[in-house]
């Protein structure tokens, strides 16, 4: 396991060294995850660093916390701005959603089947 | 008394205390989200954010403290990134058979994020410093960041507008897709990841692995197109 999460690391830090000597503009952490996709399709993947994989990734959503918070640093900017900054973030992903679901709906393959048996995504 | 004051001066200097309520505090809005049966509305993360800034200011603490203790938490963001490329592995075939219509869905979406963003916010009369710093909203926080720091944003502006439209993606966006009548998992899941990065992704991986494997995969294009694009698009155009 210890050695899976060492993999991990090596990735972000090699992609944090390609970006910093290539100006690349993508974070460290993207580029990471390109190189850990290639060593992936050349080596397959191996249960534990899958299962590590899957620690992780189950806790997604509460790596976002922190920097959430930081919403209570911009509060006055927020409150002066209140309406364009609700109207803008919700119409526009709400289109964003729309564009990009009917852009793959049309062109994509046709053999796609959905699973209604989940919860609704 | 004196003794409990100096075990709360301690504790509000340790980053344990903070980084404790992170844990703590999620896990009540994912208890709740749960309870829901992962209804979109109940988003974890708002309930989590919700529940700390009430606490942060109702005893007086400031974000540098907070984040002191939270920093461990936020440190993770970089390895479960480069995680990502695990469910994009399984899923590799599916990713391969569509790769030109996911790239054409993805551009069509990250323009959309960002021309409608800059139009709406710019129309309704907010600051300029607002309007640079909402336009890079859809892209991961590290990226969109960057992004805004070139436009001449408010960098910290930013990343809150990209969690913010993260959490409007997640809530709001599978009901849409509903009405929409997209019922396949890869055009959901790439959907909600052009939209709403990495927190659409992790509600897409909550539900399903290929929505979670096509969601990571709309971050990373998303991320690598609006980089690329909007800075010289924003030059042409001001």
């Amino acid at each position: 396991m210890l050695g899976y999460l060492t993999v991990l690391l090596s990735c972000q830090l090699a992609g944090e060294l390609a970006v910093a000597a290539t100006g690349l503009p993508v974070p460290g952490p993207v580029c990471g995850m390109a190189l850990l996709f290639v060593c992936l399709l050349i080596f397959g993947l191996p249960d534990d660093l899958a299962k590590i994989g899957e620690m992780l990734l189950s806790n997604l959503s509460l790596l976002f916390v922190p920097a959430g918070v930081g919403v209570m640093l911009h509060a006055r900017l927020m409150a002066q701005d209140w309406l364009p900054i609700a109207a803008a973030l919700i119409v526009s992903t709400m289109a964003t959603v729309a564009v990009t679901a009917l852009m793959m709906k049309l062109f994509g393959p046709r053999d796609a089947e959905a699973d209604d048996s989940g919860p609704d995504l | 008394m004196r003794d409990l004051r100096d075990v709360w001066v301690y504790l509000a200097a340790s980053p344990l205390l903070h980084l404790t309520l992170t844990l703590a505090a999620y896990q009540a809005g994912f208890w709740l989200y749960r309870r829901g049966g992962l209804n979109p509305l109940l988003n974890p993360v708002l309930g989590a954010v919700i529940l700390i800034v009430a606490l942060l200011v109702a005893t007086g603490t400031s974000y540098q403290t907070y984040f002191e203790g939270a920093q461990f938490v936020h440190f993770l963001l970089g390895p479960t990134t480069v995680a990502l490329a695990i469910p994009l592995y399984r899923q590799f075939q599916v990713v391969r058979r569509s790769f030109a219509a996911i790239l054409a869905s993805v551009l069509a979406g990250a323009a959309t994020a960002t021309a409608s963003a800059v139009g709406i916010a710019w129309a309704l009369g907010a600051s300029r410093e607002t309007v640079v710093s909402i336009a890079p909203k859809s892209v991961t926080a590290p990226v969109a960041m960057g992004i805004s720091e070139q436009l001449g944003g408010l960098p910290s502006l930013t990343a809150v507008m990209v969690i913010l439209t993260g959490i409007i993606g997640a809530m709001l966006g599978p009901t849409l897709l509903n009405v929409l009548g997209v019922r396949s998992w890869a055009a959901r899941g790439l959907a909600i990841g052009t939209a709403s990065h990495g927190i659409g992704t992790a509600r897409a991986l909550q539900v399903n692995e290929v929505a979670g494997a096509f969601s990571g995969l709309a971050m990373g294009l998303n991320a690598l197109a609006t980089a690329l694009l909007l800075p010289l698009l924003w030059r042409l155009l001001s």
